[in-house]
């Protein structure tokens, strides 16, 4: 059994109708570890040994949080620049996270079609994340495919709980050992 | 006629307070001014004051003492050990070279050996007073010739010992008749006894000013009046100089050990800070007696031999040191300045030159001509410097400005972070600054949060930050920032105001206690205000906020939006205090404006300066499709 770090990321989770199921649907899950780093740094300080230790303790991370301007928000990118350290994570010496694997789980306010060569925004979720894959690639992990809920704009409650128990069952599967790779 | 004491006493103040600032203005140095000042009130011109002169000399001869002191303590005894060799070297090898010199002239001038050797070893000594006062002035004391002269005159101090001891065996045929008065009780010991007590006295003033002295100074600040405090600082002096005096040093040494001593303790700012303005008054009697003791009737009538003994003096003594200043490898420019700085004789000359009259080595009109000699080559060191710093040191300062920006090496280490009150709260700036490797000089105006600090291995001064002469001693003058931390607000105050007032370009970071005090600190043109509470307050507040469930990111912004707020209002707010009911009615609205921006009545209710992670409209939008 997989252990999974979820890094949550959400500056305005007080208003969120997606993220809030999601977290709740998720919470309390075995092998799933919910770290709400907004919540946890305030100031943006973020411990880089205490996340490198919860890196280690972990096989899956996951990057949660909603889509904003075609990528994270603020604090993930924080995150990977501190935490991410040369020698540690990548470079000649930097194997700690060799074998993990890696992945992001979004929520888009737009529509599915609307992320395509013909679409709205012109491009694929999959070319917007691109950073986040080759980041991975670059720390000798695996990149899963991400968990995308689209649409959050127009989605009804029932159809984000539907989606909260979506995400909830890719969590049990990547935990038992299914998981999608890219 | 005799002139009542507080009649010679007005005619020196006034001299001084007429002169020094005319000498200033002028750019001649308060050391020149004395001198012309003494010169005008003395015998010769204006006669106000007789030949008392010599009397006031000798007990002026205590601001020696005293600026001795001040040297030492503001001399940690690190950086002595590390001018050992250029003190006993170039100090060493100046007085014997210039001694032999001098005395082999006059021997091939017809003067008897006994007196040539006495005449040599006399006239071998510099003035301290007047060097490092004048060197101080110029702010050159730290420069490469500034700390060579003071290690020759701080060996020539020595020096004067064994020339003590020597004289009475140069003595001439009726040196039985000698006065007695300087005879020491050592003198009657045998000469290994005689080292003995020297010895012991020197022990006896650095484990005195080591074991003694700092818990005596605690138990005296303790009592927290301020006259105390200086009463005792100026016994300390008294009491040293009596010491040396009984085993028959020179009291300046000692004074400058007993300061060596005390360099390291937390209450050095406050002893120099308090025996300054006595250093300086009595110097400066001592430069006027000097000014007043030179007898011009006796210089008019043999004008050419007396300046042609001071020039050729002048000139001969320079001329060692410029040689020794080669060998030691002083820059051209510095060497220069070193020569000519030490080309004069020293105050001692006057006691070792009333002592070889006593002992009959001299006759009396030599003695009276090699006075004059003296006084004169002292009364021209001022202008051979100003010489030096208007026409020789703009030279050099065009060749090349590099030598210059070099010397700024050796200026002792001044923190660029004074931190006035060391409580509660400056403790903690302190130590924040300290674990950043940020070194700040520390004064506390409580005598046992000092103590228990040094205890603490934590160096902090104990003084009265609003003394200026105190922030002086703590290097204000080089500093870039003041914090200001004291315990009330009435000492803040007045920190900030003498700050404001006499060293306008130190950075004032300031605490405030509340808002009122926050306004009279706003008018005062304080720019960094720090009210005491205001940090802490919000931190609780947001904590409390997130124990009700209100996400840390959305406090901690909060945080800092009020903090910002509530800041900028009070600057507004300060304009119209003194309008109560407009202030009233100000402070009103803008607690409404704040509620408004933060929109705190429901917890769930989103900032609305965070528009940006607001996805409302965009779901409207949506929707609207």
């Amino acid at each position: 059994m997989a252990k999974i770090l979820i890094l949550f990321a959400h500056p305005a989770f007080e208003k969120s109708r997606v993220h809030s199921q999601l977290v709740t649907a998720i919470r309390g899950m075995q092998g799933v570890t919910l770290h709400d780093l907004y919540e946890v740094y305030p100031d943006m300080n973020i411990d880089v040994r205490h996340e490198q230790s919860l890196l280690l303790q972990h096989d899956i991370i996951l990057f949660q949080h909603p889509l904003y301007w075609y990528s994270a928000p603020a604090m993930i990118k924080q995150w990977q620049d501190l935490v991410l350290e040369h020698g540690w994570a990548y470079g000649r010496t930097g194997t700690a996270l060799r074998g993990k694997m890696a992945g992001n789980v979004i929520s888009a306010g737009a529509q599915e079609g609307t992320y395509s060569k013909e679409g709205w925004h012109h491009y694929t979720i999959n070319d917007f994340l691109l950073p986040f894959r080759q980041t991975a690639v670059l720390c000798n992990m695996q990149y899963l495919e991400p968990f995308v809920i689209y649409g959050t704009h127009r989605l009804s409650y029932t159809s984000i709980l539907e989606q909260a128990v979506a995400y909830k069952q890719m969590l049990e599967r990547l935990r038992d050992g299914q998981p999608k790779i890219q | 006629m005799e002139h009542s004491y507080f009649f010679i006493a007005m005619i020196y103040l006034a001299a001084a307070v007429i002169f020094i600032p005319v000498a200033k203005k002028l750019g001649l140095g308060s050391v020149l001014g004395y001198l012309l000042a003494g010169i005008v009130i003395g015998p010769s011109l204006l006669g106000f004051i007789g030949h008392e002169g010599q009397d006031i000399m000798h007990f002026a001869e205590f601001g020696v003492v005293m600026m001795l002191f001040l040297i030492g303590i503001e001399l940690e005894p690190a950086l002595l050990w590390s001018l050992r060799a250029p003190i006993l070297g170039l100090g060493g090898l100046q007085v014997l070279i210039t001694a032999a010199a001098i005395a082999g002239l006059a021997l091939l001038l017809g003067q008897p050996l006994n007196a040539s050797l006495a005449l040599g070893m006399t006239l071998s000594l510099s003035s301290t007073a007047i060097v490092l006062q004048s060197l101080k002035e110029k702010g050159q004391l730290s420069s490469a010739a500034g700390q060579s002269a003071f290690s020759v005159l701080l060996f020539q101090d020595i020096a004067v010992i064994p020339m003590l001891a020597i004289f009475p065996l140069l003595a001439g045929p009726d040196a039985s008749s000698a006065t007695d008065h300087t005879t020491t009780f050592r003198d009657n010991l045998p000469a290994w006894m005689q080292t003995l007590v020297v010895l012991g006295a020197v022990i006896v003033i650095i484990i005195a000013g080591q074991y003694l002295v700092r818990p005596l100074l605690r138990m005296v600040a303790r009592t927290r009046v301020r006259e105390l405090f200086t009463a005792f600082a100026l016994l300390l002096v008294v009491a040293i100089s009596v010491l040396m005096s009984l085993v028959g040093l020179s009291p300046a040494l000692g004074a400058f050990l007993g300061g060596v001593v005390l360099a390291n303790s937390e209450y050095k700012h406050e002893l120099e800070s308090d025996i300054e303005p006595f250093k300086g008054l009595l110097l400066g009697l001592f430069f006027m007696a000097v000014g007043a003791s030179i007898d011009f009737k006796l210089v008019l009538s043999m004008p050419w031999v007396i300046l042609g003994l001071v020039v050729s003096l002048m000139i001969l003594k320079m001329v060692i040191l410029l040689i020794l200043g080669k060998v030691f490898r002083i820059s051209i420019e510095q060497n220069l300045l070193f020569g000519m700085a030490l080309s004069q004789v020293g105050e001692f000359a006057f006691v070792l030159l009333a002592f070889t009259q006593q002992n009959n080595i001299l006759a009396p009109r030599m003695v009276s001509i090699m006075t004059a000699v003296v006084a004169l080559s002292m009364a021209l060191t001022p202008l051979l410097l100003l010489i030096y710093e208007r026409i020789i040191q703009p030279r050099f300062n065009q060749a090349g400005a590099g030598t210059n920006t070099r010397e700024a090496d050796e200026i002792q280490e001044k923190h660029p972070i004074i931190i006035a009150g060391f409580g509660r709260f400056g403790n903690i700036v302190g130590r924040f600054l300290r674990v950043n490797g940020v070194k700040a000089t520390i004064l506390d105006l409580d005598s046992d949060r000092v103590d228990a600090l040094h205890n603490l291995g934590v160096k902090v001064y104990y003084g009265d930050a609003s003394r200026r002469d105190l922030l002086e001693a703590a290097g204000a003058a080089d500093a870039k920032i003041i914090i200001v931390a004291m315990d009330t607000v009435e000492q803040t105050l007045d920190v900030v105001k003498i700050v404001r007032k006499h060293f306008p370009h130190l950075q004032m970071l300031v605490k405030a206690e509340h808002i009122p005090d926050t306004y009279e600190l706003m008018d005062l043109g304080v720019l960094h205000i720090y009210r005491e509470t205001l940090d802490t307050s919000l931190r609780m507040g947001a904590d409390a906020l997130q124990m009700l469930g209100i996400r840390a990111y959305h406090a901690h912004r909060n945080i800092s939006t009020f903090r910002k707020q509530d800041e900028k209002a009070l600057k507004g707010l300060s304009a119209i205090r003194n309008d109560k009911k407009l202030y009233i009615n100000t402070v009103k609205q803008r607690i409404e404006e704040l509620e408004k921006l933060m929109s705190n009545e429901r917890v769930t209710k989103w900032n609305p300066s965070a528009q940006g992670w607001d996805e409302q409209s965009l779901i409207d939008e949506a929707n609207q499709d």
